[in-house]
């Protein structure tokens, strides 16, 4: 908790000095908007006047802050979460993806980095590709997946799923390949004098002591994950979905929607990354992990 | 030395030579020695005298390249399969993730034993050790005499003969370590085990021992072996007796004599 209490003070000051900032920005870069129309219509305001204008534009080029939080706040709280114009419902919808692409990539990433740990052989083989899928831009290759799933009649929730499942599995490999190779020398060799058997030492030393390794690496995950899905909604034409959101507010120029789904995707990645931050610390307690 | 008894360790014309990046490096070079049941054997010298090679090599985590070695009859890795020996690190390397009793336990779990059988040796070894009510602590809440005594415990809960101890104490404060040897040697008198102990210090040496193997480095081999006549009984303050550093002082020499190229 003073943890907490430690970073409140610095936190919210960056928060409020961003807040001016966006301010600032907002006046002037919806100013040459603002007097194309005031010319038109040979209006000539005050300056308050003038500035009140530029924060309260329907489609501004950079919505003022209060804009996005009245939005945001209507969107979420005032419609029903079936809607499709909801916020809740259209980041369940991202959301769902999100946690299945996040197993599926935790569990593969768990998978392969066992394989690595264990069998020179992938180690040397696999590694090089596992980084070059990486580099790989995941804005190329979503569309294909989509487009070639679809093909082959596998449509909706699994294709965005695979593709967070792309982004989330790396993290986790290169974390636990790192995580199963931490134990001591001295650990192991403790292990050689019991004539522990390779899965003896596997269950008892190597998992255990990856446990920590595997939250961290869980945490830029999701976050992954969250990337990907919405990523994945992007080429489909998805009716729904926080993706769905940001592509048609492109469309229509409605900058505010654009700027609320940004707000909705972020609150459910922090959201996603807290749960698991909390989810380590539990399992860290439960395993003797000395209090902070 | 030891009569008639079968030796626990037996080694002949003993070599290794480490493969490195600079080249060869000689550890160990003809070490003969004969350990024989119930003894205390200190190994002492320099560091780089290849001590703790040669413990390792009988505890099958190095493997000799030269000359030969048994450890109770059988080579060192059919010993470890038997799990012939309890291994005792410089550190303590207990599981952090383990509870004490769990850190205990995990040679029996390994072992499998059955869960009464590990609950019953693991309460008798935590009591040899005097660590009694501590066994729902995790590591970090102990001092670290309180580890080194819990990994102590962990070696002698599988019951093997033989006890490899590499510097156990010399990561601990002297008081600490006075109080620790006083306890080991209890331990031994009670129990009918065969130590082995690697040490940099001489008083350790002499206090523990019913035998001293000095050795010397580069290549390391034995330079000389001492018999301890020092009584069963041993209080501390025997440390200040005549005897006692007669012996300090011949081990001592023994040290400087490896040590005479250095001028």
């Amino acid at each position: 908790m003073d943890s907490f209490r430690d970073k409140l003070v610095p936190v919210t000051s960056i928060l409020a000095g961003v807040v001016v900032l966006w301010y600032v920005f907002a006046v002037i870069l919806n100013t040459p908007f603002q007097r194309d129309l005031d010319r038109r219509a040979g209006e000539t305001p005050a300056l308050s006047e003038f500035i009140g204008k530029t924060l309260s534009q329907p489609k501004p080029t950079l919505p003022a802050p209060h804009q996005v939080a009245v939005n945001f706040f209507e969107n979420t709280f005032l419609r029903s979460v079936t809607s499709n114009r909801s916020l809740v419902y259209n980041a369940w919808v991202t959301l769902s993806s999100t946690l299945l692409g996040f197993a599926f990539g935790t569990a593969l990433g768990i998978i392969i980095a066992v394989g690595i740990v264990h069998v020179a052989t992938l180690d040397r083989s696999l590694m090089p590709w596992i980084i070059a899928s990486q580099t790989i831009p995941i804005l190329a290759v979503a569309p294909m997946i989509i487009v070639v799933l679809a093909a082959i009649g596998i449509t909706g929730l699994i294709p965005k799923a695979m593709i967070s499942t792309y982004l989330s599995f790396f993290p986790v490999t290169v974390g636990m390949v790192k995580g199963l190779r931490s134990p001591e020398i001295m650990h192991l060799d403790l292990m050689h004098t019991y004539n522990a058997s390779a899965s003896q030492t596997f269950w008892k030393l190597r998992v255990p002591a990856s446990v920590p390794f595997l939250f961290t690496s869980m945490k830029v995950a999701v976050a992954a994950s969250l990337v990907g899905a919405i990523v994945g909604e992007l080429p489909t034409g998805a009716v729904a979905g926080i993706g769905a959101k940001l592509l048609a507010g492109a469309y229509y120029s409605q900058s505010i929607d654009i700027w609320s789904a940004l707000v909705a995707g972020s609150v459910v990645a922090a959201l996603l990354v807290m749960v698991v931050g909390i989810a380590g610390r539990i399992v860290d307690r439960a395993m003797g992990g000395r209090p902070a | 030395m030891t009569g008639t008894s079968p030796a626990v360790v037996s080694a002949s014309k003993l070599g290794l030579t480490f493969q490195t990046n600079d080249g060869p490096v000689q550890a160990l070079s003809n070490v003969d020695l004969t350990i024989g049941k119930r003894e205390f054997v200190s190994f002492i010298g320099p560091s780089g005298c290849g001590k703790t090679t040669l413990l390792r090599v009988i505890a099958d985590l190095e493997k000799p390249t030269s000359g030969t070695i048994s450890v109770n009859g059988m080579t060192p890795e059919q010993a470890r399969e038997k799990r012939a020996y309890g291994y005792v690190f410089q550190a303590a390397a207990l599981f952090p993730w383990r509870t004490i009793e769990r850190n205990v336990g995990l040679p029996l779990e390994i072992m499998g034993l059955s869960k009464a059988e590990q609950a019953q040796r693991i309460k008798r070894t935590l009591d040899l050790v005097n660590l009694s009510g501590f066994e729902k602590k995790y590591p970090w809440q102990l001092s670290g005499g309180m580890q080194q005594r819990a990994s102590i415990a962990r070696a002698l809960a599988f019951d093997a003969d033989l006890l490899l101890m590499d510097e156990p104490f010399g990561a601990l404060d002297e008081i600490v370590r006075d109080h620790l040897n006083e306890q080991l040697l209890e331990l031994w008198g009670s129990t009918n085990k065969t130590i082995c102990f690697v040490t940099h210090s001489i008083p350790e040496a002499v206090y523990l021992s019913t035998r001293i193997v000095v050795m010397s480095p580069r290549p390391g081999r034995v330079s000389d072996v001492i018999e301890s006549t020092l009584p069963k009984e041993r209080p501390l303050d025997i440390r200040e007796t005549p005897e006692f550093l007669a012996i300090a002082a011949r081990v001592r020499d023994g040290l400087r004599a490896g040590h005479s190229y250095d001028d």
